[in-house]
C-alpha cells in the first residue's frame, strides 16, 4: 500500500499538503489560459475594429451597471438557428477591446451581439423606458430613469488612459479630446460642433473605414446628454464594426 | 497505515486506519470496483476524443494547437448547414423573387412558402416595433389595417422595407420632414394651440370651435402642403391623413400638440443590408396579406 | 491561572493590538476614500466601511480593555462564541438570499407588479447578482467559515490559532458582504459573474482571505492529532484555491484610487476564459470541496459511524481538485473561445464525474450500519438527500458539458435548473444539516427545540426543490427546442418573444417552489432560535444526560497514536 503510506506524509505536514494542493490546482488553468495569450490563432484577423468612442464606452458602463448581461448574451454561436436569427456568428476579434467581456451566460432576453442598427434609436429609447408598451410579453425591467439622469463623464480622460494601459489603442488625441468627443457624438449640432470633425477623423482612422461612428441626439432631448443617450449609442453600434465583406472565414488562421 | 494499530470495526468487520478525530474513524475499504472501472472508461473516452478533435495547445513559438484527426470546425459546419438550407429554399426563393402579386396569389404553393418565410422573419425583426401580427404600437404603425402612410402596394411595401423610412444611411430612403413648429419657433404657442383644435375637429373629435376656426388659414399655409388642403394626407410624403381616427401617436390633445410642437419624423431602419432579397420580398407579401394590402 | 496560561493570554492580547492597528490603517484609507470620493457610489461605500469597521474597532477596544467579560483566549477551551456568530450569520444571510431569490423569481413571473420604472436599484439586473452573492458567499460562505472553525478545532484538538485574527476574518468577511451587496444596489459591479464586486472590495476580501488561510494553517500547525483529517484537506483546498481564483480573475486597474470603477486587465476571449476558469471553480471549490468538508465531519459524527473508505478519500480528493480546474471551458461551448479549449473543458468534465461521485459514495456508505437513522433522524435524512442531489447535479453537469447537449441547454433555464439542484439540494441541505447539528452542540442543548419542525422543513423544502427543478428543466428544454425549431418550409418556427411567453407557467411554478423552500428555511430559523434559547425539547445538557454526544473540548489529552 505504497500510495496510502506516502499520503501519510502529506497528512502530517500541513505545509506540504498546502503546496501539493497549490501545484495540483495550478496546472489546468495555466495550460488553458496561457496559450490564449501567445497563440496567433486565438483572435481572427479582421478589418474595422476600433476602440469605443467615449460616449459608447460610457454607455457600455451603464449596460454593465444595470446588469443587462444577466439576461442578454452577446455571443452568436455558430449554430444554424442562431446565425439565422441573429446574424453572423460572433468572432473573438469583436470583443478584443472589451474589458471586461460581455458574452453573457443566460438568454432571458435575445442575444444583443448584432442589435446595433437593427432598430431605430427612438425604438431603443421607447423600449428601454417601457418594454411592455412595445412587447407585451416581455419580462424586461423598465429603465425610464436613465432618460432623466445626466451622464457623468468627468473622469473620462483617466478612463481612456487606463484602457490604453491594458491594450486598447486610444491615441493621445482621443484622450485629450474625450469630453469634446462626447459632446460631438451626442449633440453634434450645438455643443459638440467644434469636435465633430475630430471625432470622426480619429475613430474612422482607427477603424480604417468610414461610417462606423454615428453622431446624433439619441434620447429625443438634444439639450442634455443623458445616460439614455450613452446606452443607446452603445446599443446602436454593437456588432457593427467588423467589415464582414473582407473577412475570410476560410483562412486557416480564422478557422478553429 | 501503521500496522500496529489494527482496529476492526464491529459492524462491518473492516479494519480502520487506526486514527480517530473527535471520535471519527475511517474504514480501510478498497475503491469500489464499478467506480474505478467507470472512471477508467471516461478517461479512455476522453483521450480518444482529444485525439479526434482540436485539443492540445502548443508551447510558445511552436505554432498552434493539434487539429485532431477529424479536422473539425464549427464554423465550417455552420456555413455548410446554412448553405444547405438556403439551397433547399432556392428554387422557391427564385420563383418568388420574380413573381408578381397576381402570380403569388394564384400559386398556392408559392404563396404558402412566402407567408411561412415572411411570418418567420416578421416575428424577430418587425414585431418588436409593429407588434405581433402587425397590430402596431404607439408611434409604430399598424400593418394589419388598410391605412397606409406611404404605399400599400406590394412593390411599395417592398420599397419601404428595402430602404427604410428616414433612414439616413440609405440615399433612397423614403423621406420627408415635418417641421418642429414649436421647438424651432416657427409658430407661436397660441397658434399651436389653435392648430391642435383644428386637427381635433378635422378628425371629428371634441374641440374648441372658436380656436379651430382661427387656425383654418394657418393650416392651409403651414400644413396643407403635406397633409393636403382637406387634411386627408399625402402618401408621397408619408404625411398621415388627419381626418380619420387612425393615429400613430394617439388621438389626445396632448399627443397632437406634441407632434406639432416637436414633430416626430419617426424612423424605420432599412433592411436590405440585413436581409436577403427573397426575405424582403417574402416579408412584403406577408405584410401585404395582413389585411390591408392594395 | 498558571504562568503558562498567562503568557499565552498576553501573546493573544497582542493579537488584539495587531488587529486593531491593521484595522486602523484601513479605516484611515476608508476615510481618505470618503473625503476624496470621485463618485457618489464610492462615497457611500466608504462610509459604510467606516461605520462597520468602526463598530468592529470599538468592539476590539472593549475587549482590549476587558470590558467584554470573557477570557477570549483560553487555550483550555475551544473558540465556540465565534462559531455561534457564524451560525447566526448563516441563518440571517440565508434567509436574505433566499428572499431575494423569491423576489427575482416573481419579477420574471409578474413583471408588471414587481418592477418600478423609477427605482433602478430594484431591477432584476441589480438584484440577481445580489441573490447569487447572498446565497453563495454570504450564506454559503458563513456556513463554511462557521463549520471550518468548528471542525478544525475538534479534529486538531486545539483552539483556533491567531487569537483575535479569527474574529478579524469573521467580521472582515461580513464587511465584505455588506459592501458587495450595497454596491450591487448602487450599481457598482465588474459584471464578472460571482466576482462582481469592484476592485477595492476585491482587495479587502483578499486580505480577509489570506488571514483566513493563515488562521486555518496556524490551527493545523498546532494540532494535537498527528494526522490531518480528510475534512481539513477539503477545507484547505477550498481556501487555497479560492484565493488563487479570486486574485487572478479580479486583476484590474482602478481608474482612480478614490473612484469605484476599474478596468479589467484581460479582454475578450482571454477574459472569458479567465472568468469561467474562475466561475466553474467557484462551483468546484466553494460549493463542492468546501461543502464536502462539511459532509466529511458532520455525517460520520451525526450517525456515529466511521467514514466508509480512507482510500477513496485520497483518490477522489486529489483527482477532484486536479480535474475540476480544467472544466471551465464547458461554460463557453460554441463561443469564440478556440475549440481546443472547449475540447479540454468537455473531456475533463466527463472525467470529473467519478471523482465527484467519490464524495457521495463515501458519505452515503458511511451510513452502513446506521441506515435506520434515515427514518428516525430527519437531520441525517436531510444530509443524505443532499448527497443524492450532489450526485444528481454532478451527473447532470458532465452531461451538460457534452457539446451537443450544451448547444441545447446553454443560455436556457436548464442551466438554472442545474444550478439550483446543486444549490438548493446539495449546498442548501448539507448546510441546513450542519446548522441543525451545530446549534444544540454549541448552545449545549440535549436536542433541537422541535424535531417535527425539522420534518416540516424537510418536506416543504423538498417539494419546493422539485417544483423548482422540474419547472426549469421543462422550461429550459422547451425553450432550447423552440429556439432551434424549423417549420416545414425550412424557416424558424418561433420568434424569441414566443419563447418568453411560453415560459410563463414554468416561472410561476418556480416562484412557488422558491417560496416553499424559503418557508422551510424560515421554519428552520425559528427552530434554531428556540433551540438556542433552550425552549421545548431543547433542555440544557447538564439537566439531562442525553446520549447526544457533545464534542467537549479537552487540551490535556495525549495524541491518539
Ligand atoms: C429580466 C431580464 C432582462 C433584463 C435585465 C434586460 N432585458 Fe432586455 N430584454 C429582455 C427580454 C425578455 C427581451 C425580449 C422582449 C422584448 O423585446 O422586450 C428583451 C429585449 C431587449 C432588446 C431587443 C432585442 C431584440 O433584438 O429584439 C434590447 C435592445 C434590450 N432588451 C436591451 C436591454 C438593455 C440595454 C438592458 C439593460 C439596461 C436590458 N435589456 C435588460 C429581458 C431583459
Ligand atoms: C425600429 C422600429 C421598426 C422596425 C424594426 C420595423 N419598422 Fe416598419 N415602421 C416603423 C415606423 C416608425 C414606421 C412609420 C414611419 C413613418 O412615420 O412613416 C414604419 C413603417 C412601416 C411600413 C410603412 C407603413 C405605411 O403605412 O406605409 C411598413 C410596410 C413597415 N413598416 C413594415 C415593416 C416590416 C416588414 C418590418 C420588418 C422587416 C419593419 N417594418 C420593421 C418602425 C419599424
Ligand atoms: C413637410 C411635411 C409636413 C408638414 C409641413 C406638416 N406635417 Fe404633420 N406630419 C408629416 C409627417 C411625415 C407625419 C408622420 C410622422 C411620423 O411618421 O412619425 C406627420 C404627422 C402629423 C401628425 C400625427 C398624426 C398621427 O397619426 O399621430 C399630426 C397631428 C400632424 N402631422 C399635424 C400637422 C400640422 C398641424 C401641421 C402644420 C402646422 C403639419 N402637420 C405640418 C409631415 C408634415
Ligand atoms: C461534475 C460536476 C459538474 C459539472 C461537470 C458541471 C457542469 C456544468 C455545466 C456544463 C454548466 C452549464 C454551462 C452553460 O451552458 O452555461 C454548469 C453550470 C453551472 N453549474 Fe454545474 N456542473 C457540475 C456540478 C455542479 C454543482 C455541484 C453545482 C452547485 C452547487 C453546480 C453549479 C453550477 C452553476 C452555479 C452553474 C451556472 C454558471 C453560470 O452560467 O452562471 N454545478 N455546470
Ligand atoms: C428560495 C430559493 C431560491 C430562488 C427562488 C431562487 C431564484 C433564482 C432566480 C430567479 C435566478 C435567476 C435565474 C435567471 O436568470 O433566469 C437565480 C439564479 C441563481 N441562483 Fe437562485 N434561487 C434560490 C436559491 C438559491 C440558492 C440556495 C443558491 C446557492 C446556494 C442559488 C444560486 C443561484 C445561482 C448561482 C444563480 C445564477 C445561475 C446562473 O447564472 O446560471 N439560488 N436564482
Ligand atoms: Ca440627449
Ligand atoms: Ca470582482
Ligand atoms: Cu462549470
Amino acid at each position: 500500500m505504497g500510495l496510502m503510506n506516502n499520503h501519510g506524509v502529506l497528512e502530517r505536514h500541513s505545509l506540504l499538503l498546502t503546496i501539493g494542493i497549490l501545484v495540483v490546482v495550478s496546472i489546468g488553468g495555466i495550460i488553458q489560459m496561457a496559450p490564449l495569450m501567445y497563440m496567433e490563432n486565438t483572435i481572427e484577423k479582421v478589418d474595422g475594429m476600433r476602440p469605443y468612442t467615449p460616449l459608447e464606452l460610457s454607455g457600455r458602463d451603464i449596460y454593465i451597471r444595470e446588469g443587462c448581461y444577466v439576461c442578454h448574451s452577446q455571443m452568436v454561436r455558430p449554430l444554424r438557428d442562431e446565425v439565422e436569427r441573429y446574424g453572423h456568428y460572433s468572432l473573438a476579434a469583436e470583443s478584443m477591446y472589451d474589458h471586461p467581456f460581455q458574452w453573457g451566460s443566460k438568454r432571458t432576453g435575445p442575444d444583443l451581439a448584432r442589435v446595433g442598427g437593427k432598430y431605430s434609436a427612438e425604438w431603443q429609447v421607447d423600449h428601454l423606458k417601457d418594454p411592455r408598451a412595445l412587447v407585451p410579453e416581455s419580462v424586461m425591467p423598465p429603465y425610464a430613469f436613465l432618460a432623466k439622469k445626466k451622464l457623468k463623464f468627468d473622469q473620462i480622460e483617466d478612463r481612456l488612459k487606463v484602457e490604453r494601459m491594458v491594450g486598447v489603442p486610444y491615441t493621445d488625441e482621443m484622450i485629450a479630446n474625450a469630453k469634446g468627443h462626447i459632446y460631438a457624438q451626442a449633440d453634434p449640432d450645438n455643443k459638440g460642433f467644434d469636435y465633430y470633425d475630430s471625432l470622426m477623423a480619429e475613430y474612422e482612422a482607427a477603424a480604417g473605414r468610414e461610417k462606423t461612428v454615428e453622431a446624433r441626439d439619441y434620447d429625443g432631448d438634444p439639450t442634455t446628454i443623458t445616460e439614455m443617450d450613452a446606452l443607446v449609442a452603445y446599443l446602436q453600434m454593437t456588432g457593427t464594426l467588423v467589415d464582414f465583406s473582407t473577412y475570410e472565414a476560410d483562412d486557416l488562421s480564422n478557422r478553429r | 497505515m501503521s500496522n500496529e494499530h489494527k482496529d476492526i470495526d464491529d459492524h462491518s468487520g473492516i479494519e480502520t486506519t487506526g486514527h480517530s478525530w473527535d471520535g471519527i474513524k475511517e474504514l480501510n475499504n478498497p475503491l469500489p470496483r464499478w467506480w474505478l472501472i467507470t472512471w477508467y472508461i471516461t478517461i479512455v473516452w476522453a483521450v480518444i476524443y482529444m485525439i479526434l478533435m482540436p485539443a492540445i495547445p502548443a508551447l510558445p513559438g511552436m505554432g498552434t494547437n493539434t487539429k485532431g484527426l477529424r479536422n473539425h470546425s464549427d464554423r465550417d459546419l455552420v456555413a455548410a448547414a446554412v448553405v444547405e438550407l438556403k439551397e433547399a429554399r432556392t428554387e422557391q426563393s427564385a420563383t418568388l423573387l420574380d413573381a408578381s402579386l397576381e402570380e403569388i396569389e394564384t400559386n398556392r404553393d408559392l404563396q404558402q412558402f412566402a407567408l411561412a418565410m415572411g411570418e418567420s422573419l416578421f416575428g424577430d425583426n418587425c414585431a418588436t416595433c409593429h407588434g405581433a401580427g402587425g397590430r402596431g404600437a404607439i408611434g409604430y404603425p399598424i400593418l394589419a389595417d388598410d391605412v397606409w402612410l406611404w404605399d400599400g402596394t406590394l412593390d411599395g411595401i417592398e420599397y419601404t422595407l428595402r430602404h427604410g423610412i428616414r433612414h439616413d444611411a440609405d440615399d433612397d430612403t423614403r423621406f420627408s420632414l415635418m417641421p418642429s413648429f414649436g421647438r424651432d419657433k416657427l409658430l407661436s404657442a397660441t397658434e399651436i394651440d389653435n392648430l391642435t383644435e383644428y386637427v381635433l375637429r378635422a378628425s371629428g373629435q371634441e374641440h374648441d370651435t372658436e380656436e379651430a376656426d382661427m387656425a383654418a388659414e394657418l393650416f392651409q399655409q403651414q400644413c396643407a402642403s403635406c397633409h393636403g388642403a382637406d387634411a386627408k394626407g399625402d402618401r408621397l410624403q408619408g404625411a398621415p391623413n388627419l381626418t380619420d381616427q387612425e393615429w400613430l401617436y394617439g388621438s389626445t390633445r396632448q399627443a397632437i400638440h406634441d407632434t406639432i410642437y416637436n414633430a416626430r419624423n419617426s424612423h424605420m431602419p432599412a433592411w436590405q443590408d440585413r436581409l436577403d432579397d427573397a426575405s424582403i420580398k417574402a416579408l412584403a407579401v406577408y405584410v401585404h396579406t395582413l389585411g390591408g394590402g392594395e | 491561572m498558571t504562568f503558562n496560561q498567562l503568557t499565552t493570554r498576553q501573546s493573544n492580547n497582542s493579537s488584539i493590538f495587531a488587529v486593531g492597528a491593521f484595522l486602523s490603517v484601513f479605516l484611515l484609507l476608508g476615510l481618505l476614500m470618503a473625503s476624496f470620493a470621485k463618485d457618489a457610489a464610492i462615497g457611500h461605500q466608504a462610509m459604510t466601511f467606516l461605520f462597520l469597521g468602526g463598530a468592529f474597532f470599538v468592539g476590539l477596544c472593549m475587549w482590549a480593555g476587558n470590558l467584554i467579560d470573557r477570557d477570549p483566549f483560553d487555550e483550555s477551551e475551544y473558540e465556540n462564541t465565534l462559531v455561534k456568530w457564524g451560525v447566526f450569520a448563516s441563518i440571517f444571510w440565508g434567509l436574505a438570499g433566499l428572499l431575494v431569490g423569491v423576489v427575482i423569481a416573481l419579477q420574471l413571473t409578474f413583471p408588471n407588479v414587481f418592477y418600478f420604472p423609477e427605482l433602478g436599484w430594484t431591477n432584476f439586473g441589480r438584484l440577481r447578482p445580489l441573490h447569487t452573492s447572498a446565497v453563495i458567499f454570504a450564506f454559503g460562505g458563513n456556513v463554511l467559515l462557521a463549520t471550518s472553525f468548528y471542525v478544525v478545532q475538534r479534529t486538531c484538538r486545539t483552539r483556533l490559532a491567531g487569537g483575535m485574527w479569527p474574529w478579524f476574518v469573521f467580521w472582515g468577511y461580513q464587511i465584505f458582504i455588506v459592501l458587495a451587496a450595497t454596491g450591487y444596489l448602487l450599481g457598482v459591479t465588474q459584471s464578472k459573474e460571482y466576482a462582481e464586486p469592484e476592485w477595492y472590495v476585491d482587495l479587502w476580501l483578499t486580505i480577509v482571505w489570506v488571514a483566513y488561510l493563515l488562521v486555518f494553517l496556524g490551527t493545523l500547525w498546532k494540532r494535537k492529532e498527528p494526522h490531518i483529517y480528510v475534512a481539513n484537506w477539503f477545507y484547505l483546498s477550498f481556501i487555497v484555491t479560492i484565493a488563487m481564483l479570486h486574485i487572478v480573475n479580479n486583476l484590474s486597474i482602478p481608474v482612480n484610487l478614490t473612484g469605484s470603477k476599474s478596468v479589467q486587465v484581460f479582454s475578450g476571449v482571454q477574459d472569458a476564459m479567465t472568468q469561467w476558469w474562475y466561475g466553474h471553480n467557484a462551483v468546484g471549490f466553494f460549493l463542492t470541496t468546501g461543502f464536502l468538508a462539511i459532509m466529511y465531519y458532520f455525517i460520520p459524527k451525526r450517525v456515529d459511524r466511521p467514514v466508509y473508505s480512507y482510500r477513496l478519500s485520497i483518490v477522489h480528493f486529489w483527482s477532484l481538485i486536479f480535474i475540476y480546474i480544467w472544466a471551465g471551458p464547458h461554460h463557453l461551448h460554441y463561443t469564440a473561445l478556440p475549440q481546443w479549449a472547449q475540447t479540454l473543458g468537455m473531456t475533463f468534465s466527463i472525467m470529473l464525474w467519478m471523482p465527484s461521485w467519490g464524495g457521495m459514495i463515501n458519505g452515503v456508505m458511511t451510513l452502513s450500519g446506521a441506515w435506520d437513522k434515515l427514518r428516525t433522524d430527519p437531520v441525517v435524512r436531510m444530509m443524505v438527500v443532499s448527497l443524492a442531489f450532489y450526485g444528481m447535479s454532478t451527473f447532470e453537469g458532465p452531461l451538460m458539458s457534452v457539446r451537443a447537449v450544451n448547444s441545447l441547454s446553454h443560455y436556457t433555464e436548464w442551466g438554472i435548473g442545474h444550478v439550483h439542484s446543486g444549490a438548493l439540494g446539495w449546498v442548501g441541505y448539507i448546510s441546513f444539516g450542519a446548522l441543525y447539528c451545530l446549534t444544540p452542540w454549541l448552545w449545549k442543548k440535549t436536542r433541537l427545540y422541535s424535531k417535527s419542525l425539522v420534518e416540516w422543513h424537510f418536506w416543504i423544502s423538498t417539494i419546493g426543490i422539485l417544483f423548482y427543478m422540474i419547472s426549469m428543466w421543462f422550461a429550459g428544454i422547451m425553450e432550447g427546442l423552440m429556439w432551434r425549431a424549423y417549420n416545414e418550409f425550412g424557416f424558424l418556427e418561433y420568434s424569441f418573444v414566443e419563447t418568453v411567453e411560453a415560459k410563463h407557467i414554468s416561472y410561476m411554478i418556480r416562484a412557488l417552489g422558491g417560496l416553499l423552500y424559503f418557508s422551510g428555511a424560515a421554519i428552520m430559523a425559528y427552530n434554531l432560535v428556540r433551540t438556542a434559547l433552550g425552549h421545548g425539547e431543547a433542555t440544557s445538557l447538564d439537566e439531562a444526560n442525553d446520549p447526544l454526544k457533545t464534542p467537549e473540548p479537552r487540551t490535556a489529552l495525549a495524541p491518539a497514536e
